[in-house]
């Protein structure tokens, strides 16, 4: 199962940089497993970030994503204390919500 | 943000069926993607790909730069930045030409948010990566050779 993100947000000269890690196996399809069965693909395919109630970023991946996917970006605007949001959505349909204050 | 997609799915609408044959085929949908663009993610092409995303044929600008490793050690997990200098950067795409699912990752920037993304990509070759920046309604992209010396896929 899907650990929780380690999320951390800076704010440094009016701008947040935010950098997330997911915890998320990012299969495939494309790998067997010792028996030969195919691994069934498991991976995230919908990203969302809010600062408050605006949305920062969206992302959509595809399976070509690492393994416990890490994500950066910057946005301007934002202050120390505000909340930063971040949930994403798999295509086995579970998805996970953590949220970090800004630093 | 949903307008913007939409605009890119109505200018890649010639790909639509090939999109649904592969999502009734391969991927079960499910609410979550309801938003995504699958034709794109499904593409296995370059060209495909550029023309899922309503891209067309992107000019090369040196105002859009891949920020990764010439060498990466170990293909399972390789950084791959993006950034440009364009003004009004609206969408950003990372694919990988070789890989079985080229496209691996869009990035949709809503006012406010700089034009400097980075991830982690998965390589199982050596390959060109390609960098597409939407910018005012206009597609750039830029392109660097990334060597693997060990394979990220097949495991």
């Amino acid at each position: 199962m899907a650990g929780p993100m380690r999320i951390r947000a800076a704010n440094s000269d009016g701008v947040t940089e935010v950098r997330v890690l997911m915890s998320h196996p990012m299969e495939t399809g494309q790998r067997r497993d010792s028996s030969g069965e195919p691994i069934p693909a498991h991976y995230i395919t919908e990203l969302t970030a809010k600062h408050g109630d605006k949305v920062v970023l969206t992302a959509y991946m595809g399976p070509s994503v690492s393994t416990n996917p890490y994500l950066a970006f910057k946005f301007n605007g934002g202050a120390a204390g505000d909340t930063v949001q971040v949930s994403w959505a798999d295509n086995k349909g579970e998805s996970r919500t953590d949220e970090v204050q800004i630093r | 943000m949903n307008i913007q997609r939409r605009d890119s799915l109505k200018a890649g609408g010639g790909l639509g069926v090939f999109g649904l044959l592969v999502a009734a085929g391969m991927i079960k949908p499910g609410t979550a993607m309801a938003a995504r663009d699958q034709a794109a993610f499904s593409a296995t092409t370059l060209d495909e790909a550029f023309k899922a995303m309503g891209a067309g044929a992107p000019a090369e600008s040196g105002e859009v730069t891949i920020v990764g490793p010439d060498i990466a050690e170990n293909g399972a997990v390789v950084p791959v930045g993006v950034t440009s200098s364009l003004a009004k950067v609206e969408q950003i795409a990372i694919m990988i030409e070789k890989n079985p699912n080229m496209l691996a990752a869009t990035f949709t920037l809503p006012e406010g948010t700089l034009a400097e993304v980075q991830t982690r990509v998965k390589m199982g070759q050596t390959s060109d990566v390609f960098a597409v920046v939407k910018a005012d309604g206009k597609f750039y992209m830029a392109k660097k050779e990334i060597k693997v010396t060990l394979g990220g896929c097949g495991g």
